[in-house]
Parts: structure tokens; C-alpha cells; sequence
């Protein structure tokens, strides 16, 4: 427990560091929420409910943005790896499972800082938010950013060259986000990318904060902390299984 | 009773064999160097007798502990200095070495002692609480000199611990891996691929090249092996080598582009006969054997050839074998 606080407390350290990326991370929600959800957004919306097409879409925001914060967070060990950064944890007497679960609540810290910052933002412009929903919207924060800094720490770990962000901007995170739901209902896509909607575990996400947040939803609540628990834990099986693999990069 | 013994330790990359069969023991209170050129299996062996990768075959104890099998045991007798910087560069020098004690689960009234112990050593008490990006390169590796020891290792390790500094921050780091020897008595393993640096600091220095230790022995048995001096003739006709060959003190003969280099025993008393049996030659240079010379005569190949580190004046230091 006390190296998973010791690998925890250098990434906080870090975090609260580094100011420009907390101030940069905000900026592009930000244009999502002010910029697209008031101007061509709210012109295309025909969903359901009474909530203006802004409010709809700032579940989706909110997890777009903890999203790529926690994916990029987890692919940063590339770079750990190829300087001698993660050799210093990798070398010291700790488990490998200490070191992974250390490095995703790091993650899951960070990308939950920038959470918190967005539903303050949210309920104070955009729509009222109750204590007890600022909760309820804070425990599925931290079991998504769990699974998606899991994501990253994961793919970070196989992948040995940076042009690898890319490559997993394009092809994994862009794909998420676009079938979660953020920007539009699923139910109305076609029956065939439904599919892949539906097994995006995103799409619960944005499901379950859209419900705490908005009293909208097409599943069940438990269906949505079913879905997230069990990617969290799936993904934090396969991160400790591949921290423990890890070797030092050529 | 060796504190290191490696044992037929192998680690292959794909194609390559980084280190073919090793086999090496080193002494409790040693200082070690293994002393090569880039490429040779320095970082490799270092990197498995710290347990961070894992051998092809073979293997190694380390403070008595199995590097296969008690991997947790062999990190906690060990500090390491890594060849690239490793100390996080927005946080302190005393955040550095507070989040290092964490690691190594120092209890805390002991820790924030030991943290002003070691800041101490390495002189860095004065700007502990400065982020380690207004550091000098000297003052980062002094301050994961002294991350590396804070936990009270048995052995450190440290690889190519001057790399890329200039003479004068390498001497300091020398005098600091003296002292620490000296009043701490703490095994020393250090890579290089500076002459200089594994004989001034060195009880012992295996040459490696291509994965394996081709020489092994204190700086001066190894040096002994070609001879005192080297005399380099320049424009020396060769019809005289036959007759410097049979000159009792003269060691070794070898040729160096339009040099013919002589190794031989106590030139100021036998470089006058040397001289005569040579005929017209354009320069003279004399100059002590060093382990380039030694180096060369296993290899074939001077040790700086196929490197790009380094400044210009750190080869022609290297070339001209002068300690810094």
C-alpha cells in the first residue's frame, strides 16, 4: 500500500507541477461546451427531453476530456521508458502491481482534478448540479478514468515509439468518443453501428452521467456501473499482468 | 568471500548476443569498472545484475541473492546511477530524494535525516529545496549519487556515471566515488568508457568487448602486459623493425597509420638505444602505456573508433591518453 502512495504521490507532485498542461487541458472542452454546443450544435439537436443541446452534450464533454487527459497520462510512460525516468520505480523493491495501480490512481487523480474543475464550470454556467449528483457524477468519474488511464498505461507499455500517439489518437480515442453518445443519442445511429456503440464502454458512461446529471438514459443505471466496474477491473487485471512483463526499452 | 559472481550470464536481443556467457566475480569493497566501448554489453550486464531485464541464460548473485529468482531481495541491497538522467527535473533535489526514501519504505523520522545526510555529502545541502531544472549536469548526477546511496546499499552501481560532463564536474564526481569508498567501504561497479576514469578510480578493470571480458586485473597488471612506455616514431623506414624486435626491452610493435608504435620497459633509460637502432625518423613521442594501449592490443580497435559521444576535447584527451 505505502509504494502504491510513494508512486502515487510523484505523479500528483508532477501534476500539480506542470500548470500549463492543467491550463491547456482545459481549453479544448471548453470550445466543445461554449463554441459547439451554442453554434452549430444546438442547430442540428433533435433529442429528446427538454435540456438545451449545451447541457446534453456536457456529459459527453466532460468525459471527452477525462478521457484523452488520462489516455495521454498512460501513454507518457513511452517517453518514461525510453529516458531512464521509469528505471528509478522499475529497480526500487516494490511490486510491479504497486507500480501499476500507483501510476493509474496518479492518472485517475489527475484526469479527476480536471473533472471536478469541468462539473464546477458546468453547474455554475451551464446547468444546476445538486451536491448529491456532484457525488454520484464523481464516483463514475473515477471508475471511467480508472479504466481509460488503465487504457493508456496498458498500450503505453507495448507501444516503443512515440509516433504511436498518433496512431491511438486516430484509431482508439476519436472512435470513442464518437460512439459514446457525447454529441448525439445513440439510438439515433444505424442498427449495425449501434453494435459498436454498445460495446464501447464510453457509451455507459456518458449514459450514467447523463442521468445523474440531466434525468436522461437509455439503460439502467446499474447496467452503466455494471459495464465501468467490470472494464475497470478487466483492464487493471491486464495492467498489472503487463507491468509485471515489463522490462526496461532498448 | 566475492559480493558479486556472475555466472555464464548471457542476454541475447533478437540477432544480437549482447553479452555471451560472462563470467566474473567481484570482491566486497571493490571498485570495479567494466571498461568498454559503446555497444560492447556495459549497460546490458548492469541492467541484469540490477534484475531490470531478465537474462537469456545463465546468471548471477548479488549480495547472495539469485538475480533470477530473488529479484526483490537483489533491488533492495543495491543503488543504481543511471546512464541517462532519471531524477524528475520539476521536483527538487530534496522532493527527489523524499519520494526515493518512499520507494525503499524509509520509515520518516530516519528518512529526513538520511535526506540531509546525503545532501550534505554531495554538497547539494545549499540549493536542496531548488527544482533540479536550474541544476548543472554535475550537480544531477551528484544528486542521483547520492538518491542511489540514501538507502544504505551494499552495492552501487553506476553506469557511465560521467558521461557527457565536463573535466571538471567528472573530477569532482571521481573525488565523491573516492570518498565514498574510502569511509563507507560501499562496492562500486561503475561502466565507463573513459580510460582515464577506470584507471584513476579502479581496484580492478575487466576490458569488455562483444559481450565478453576479454582482460581483467588491476589497472597496472594490465598495462604491465604491454609494457611502461610507448615510444610512436614517425617516418621511420621499416627495415629497421627487425632490429628494434630484438632490442631486450622493447615489448610490443605495432604500426598506427604513418606511426610505428613501440611498447617497451623504462623508456628514459632506453630510449637512446631505441633511437640508434631506428635510423632517421621525422617525430618522437613518449608517453605512459594506458589501458586505450591495452585495449587495443586485445581488440585490434581503439576503444573511441565507432563512438559519437563525447566533445571534440574529450577524444583528443582520450587519443593522447592524458588523465583529465
Amino acid at each position: 500500500m505505502y509504494a502504491i502512495y510513494a508512486v502515487w504521490k510523484r505523479e500528483l507532485l508532477v501534476y500539480l507541477r506542470e500548470k500549463e498542461r492543467l491550463v491547456s487541458s482545459f481549453i479544448s472542452p471548453l470550445l466543445w461546451l461554449f463554441v459547439f454546443g451554442t453554434g452549430i450544435g444546438g442547430g442540428v439537436y433533435a433529442g429528446d427531453g427538454g435540456a438545451s443541446y449545451q447541457a446534453f452534450i456536457f456529459p459527453g464533454i466532460l468525459t471527452m476530456s477525462v478521457l484523452f487527459t488520462s489516455v495521454f497520462y498512460g501513454l507518457y510512460i513511452i517517453w518514461d521508458r525510453k529516458l531512464d525516468f521509469l528505471k528509478e520505480v522499475l529497480v526500487a523493491p516494490i511490486s510491479r502491481s504497486s507500480i501499476f495501480l500507483g501510476k493509474a490512481l496518479g492518472g485517475v487523480t489527475d484526469a479527476m482534478i480536471q473533472g471536478v474543475i469541468l462539473l464546477a464550470i458546468g453547474s455554475l454556467v451551464i446547468l444546476p448540479i445538486h451536491a448529491i449528483d456532484l457525488l454520484a457524477a464523481f464516483a463514475i468519474l473515477f471508475l471511467l478514468t480508472f479504466f481509460t488511464t488503465s487504457l493508456g498505461l496498458i498500450i503505453g507499455a507495448n507501444l516503443h515509439s512515440q509516433e504511436g500517439f498518433a496512431v491511438i489518437s486516430n484509431f482508439v480515442m476519436w472512435p470513442m468518443f464518437f460512439f459514446s453518445g457525447a454529441l448525439f443519442p445513440v439510438s439515433t445511429l444505424p442498427a449495425y453501428l449501434r453494435i459498436v456503440s454498445d460495446l464501447n464502454p464510453l457509451t455507459y458512461a456518458v449514459d450514467a452521467l447523463r442521468f445523474i446529471l440531466l434525468d436522461q438514459s437509455q439503460f439502467p443505471l446499474y447496467l452503466d456501473i455494471g459495464v465501468l466496474v467490470g472494464a475497470s477491473i478487466v483492464l487493471g487485471a491486464i495492467g498489472i499482468v503487463t507491468f509485471g512483463r515489463l522490462q526496461q526499452a532498448k | 568471500m566475492a559480493i558479486i559472481s556472475v555466472d555464464k550470464l548471457t542476454k541475447r536481443f533478437e540477432r544480437t548476443l549482447a553479452v555471451d556467457r560472462l563470467d566474473l566475480e567481484i570482491e566486497e569493497g571493490e571498485v570495479f569498472a567494466l571498461l568498454g566501448p559503446n555497444g560492447a554489453g556495459k549497460t546490458t550486464t548492469i541492467n541484469m545484475l540490477c534484475t531490470l531485464i531478465h537474462p537469456t541464460s545463465g546468471t548471477a548473485t548479488v549480495a547472495g541473492f539469485d538475480i533470477r529468482k530473488q529479484s526483490s531481495s537483489v533491488r533492495k541491497s543495491i543503488g543504481i546511477v543511471f546512464q541517462e538522467p532519471s531524477v524528475d527535473d520539476i521536483l527538487s533535489g530534496r522532493e527527489n530524494l523524499e519520494l526515493h526514501g518512499m520507494l525503499y519504505k524509509m520509515p520518516n523520522p530516519g528518512r529526513k535525516r538520511r535526506i540531509e545526510e546525503m545532501l550534505e555529502l554531495v554538497g547539494l545541502a545549499g540549493r536542496a529545496d531548488d527544482l533540479v531544472r536550474t541544476y548543472s549536469g554535475g550537480m544531477r548526477r551528484r544528486l542521483e549519487i547520492a538518491r542511489g546511496l540514501m538507502h544504505s546499499p551494499k552495492i552501487l552501481f553506476l553506469d557511465e556515471p560521467t558521461l557527457g560532463l565536463d573535466p571538471a564536474s567528472r573530477k569532482h564526481i571521481w573525488d565523491y566515488i573516492e570518498k565514498l569508498s574510502k569511509e563507507h567501504g560501499t562496492t562500486m561497479v561503475l561502466t565507463t568508457h573513459y580510460m582515464e576514469e577506470a584507471d584513476y578510480l579502479c581496484n580492478r578493470v575487466g576490458i569488455i568487448d562483444n559481450g565478453k571480458i576479454i582482460a581483467l586485473g588491476t589497472p597496472r597488471e594490465l598495462k604491465n602486459q604491454i609494457g611502461e612506455d610507448i615510444v610512436r616514431l614517425k617516418g621511420m623506414e621499416a627495415k629497421y623493425l627487425k632490429k628494434i624486435e630484438k632490442l631486450p626491452f622493447v615489448t610490443k610493435i605495432g604500426k598506427e597509420d604513418d606511426y610505428i608504435a613501440i611498447a617497451l620497459k623504462n623508456a628514459p633509460d632506453n630510449l637512446q638505444a631505441l633511437l640508434s637502432s631506428a635510423g632517421k625518423v621525422q617525430s618522437v613521442e613518449v608517453r605512459e602505456v594506458t589501458l586505450n594501449d591495452v585495449f587495443l592490443h586485445y581488440t585490434g580497435k581503439e576503444i573511441h573508433q565507432e563512438e559519437g559521444e563525447g566533445s571534440w576535447f574529450d577524444r583528443v584527451m582520450h587519443a593522447s591518453g592524458t588523465r583529465a
